[in-house]
């Protein structure tokens, strides 16, 4: 078929669309949606111990990292959902995720890299992946429900900074019920259950960021 | 003799026309698809030489960019816009090439053997084998057959088989997947059988 019978056939296929909001706009509606989510979780069921724990310097900046890495990262989301939006948003989450390492490491070695969790050999380690992995999975629909609406060209960067958003934020709310300091076994774990979050979530980035493949039966 | 718009002129021009589409403006799109053609085949030449695939990747270009034609704000340049869709079919289409490159073989290595005798190539394994893939094929879903027909046994270009077969891009790639995975678990059966 020749380009110009296209062009004819896209012209009588035209329908009115609704622009969408700039990407900065819409990842500020999702963050303000979350953080209003996050906050009455916290402020309804936040482990006082835990509070407690966040008083501490190197506790608070692993916290604030981990939320900083959250927001970064769905961003970069959005702005990289659209055609236009530079593929260098996708470096946005990195100086954030290195800090929120670095500090979860440094309660490691602070610990004396004791392997011994808050309640036994693994303490409540387990619970922190499943919950990580759990609370990833309702802020993905929603966040992919919203980047769906651009359609993205390159999907793979999207999928893959939007999981890390989600596994963030997932990991950022852990903060508040986590009332021991992190273990190596804990730090495992959370790296383990981030990484969970965003391999599957990308390898996911074709039904749930292309829309035409739904129409594929 | 008018001066040629200015490049700021003609994303300016073209900012309007796509604005005017997005409401739904028929002349305003045919015209912008018209005047930005030139345009993409000018980008899509850094890509590859060959006319017939600097084509197909001009028309993905085109329906990629009716698909997403509501990401375009109207407030940010145009040319920016198309030429990042322009530039990912590129790539796209470059990936596509090497993956034909890889399953195809020359005509020309095996020549001597296959078709120097035509004679020698009428088998009678062969016209059962054929029926016997037409028989499979009549038992796939319509959009599935479809889809492998313009596709794979067509060989026409995703732009083309979707026009003829008023599949999108996304559907025909999920249903000519799907067809052969299919195909072969019908071929798989029959063989069994």
């Amino acid at each position: 078929m020749k380009t110009d019978q296209i062009i004819d056939q896209l012209t009588s296929d035209l329908e009115p669309v609704r622009v969408l909001r700039s990407p900065a706009l819409r990842a500020l509606c999702w963050l303000a949606l979350v953080g209003a989510v996050t906050t009455a979780v916290v402020l309804g069921y936040a482990n006082s111990a835990a509070l407690q724990r966040l008083t501490a310097p190197r506790v608070a900046v692993e916290c604030v990292a981990t939320a900083l890495t959250a927001i970064a990262a769905i961003v970069a989301a959005f702005e990289l959902s659209v055609p236009d939006g530079s593929p260098r948003w996708v470096w946005l989450p990195v100086p954030p995720l290195l800090v929120w390492l670095a500090a979860s490491g440094l309660g490691c070695l602070r610990n004396g890299l004791s392997l011994r969790g808050g309640h036994g050999a693994m303490g409540n380690s387990p619970d922190c992946f499943m919950f990580i992995c759990a609370a990833s999975l309702p802020l993905a629909v929603g966040l992919f429900w919203m980047l769906r609406h651009a359609r993205p060209i390159a999907p793979l960067p999207v999928a893959a900074t939007g999981a890390l958003g989600v596994a963030a934020t997932a990991a950022f709310i852990l903060e508040f019920f986590h009332p021991f300091d992190v273990t190596v076994i804990d730090l495992t774990l959370h790296v383990s259950a981030v990484c969970l979050v965003v391999v599957l979530v990308t390898s996911l980035r074709r039904p749930l960021l292309d829309d035409s493949a739904r129409t594929g039966s | 003799m008018p001066n040629a718009p200015t490049s700021e002129q003609r994303d300016l021009a073209w900012s309007q026309l796509m604005s005017a589409a997005q409401a739904g403006d028929r002349a305003a799109y045919s015209r912008l698809l018209r005047e930005v053609t030139p345009f993409v085949r000018a980008l899509l030449r850094r890509y590859c030489s060959n006319p017939h695939d600097i084509e197909e990747m001009v028309q993905d270009t085109l329906l990629t960019m009716h698909r997403v034609r509501q990401t375009y704000d109207p407030k940010r340049p145009f040319s920016p816009w198309l030429g990042a869709i322009a530039a990912r079919r590129g790539i796209d289409g470059l990936r596509r090439r090497a993956r034909r490159a890889r399953h195809e073989v020359s005509a020309e290595t095996e020549s001597y053997e296959t078709f120097a005798d035509p004679a020698a190539n009428i088998d009678i394994e062969a016209v059962r084998a054929a029926a016997e893939v037409e028989e499979l094929l009549q038992r796939l879903p319509p959009r599935q057959r479809a889809a492998l027909e313009a596709v794979k046994l067509r060989e026409m270009s995703l732009a083309e088989a979707s026009a003829v077969s008023g599949q999108s891009v996304g559907a025909l790639k999920v249903n000519t997947h799907r067809a052969l995975k299919a195909l072969r678990a019908l071929f798989r059966d029959t063989t069994e059988q």
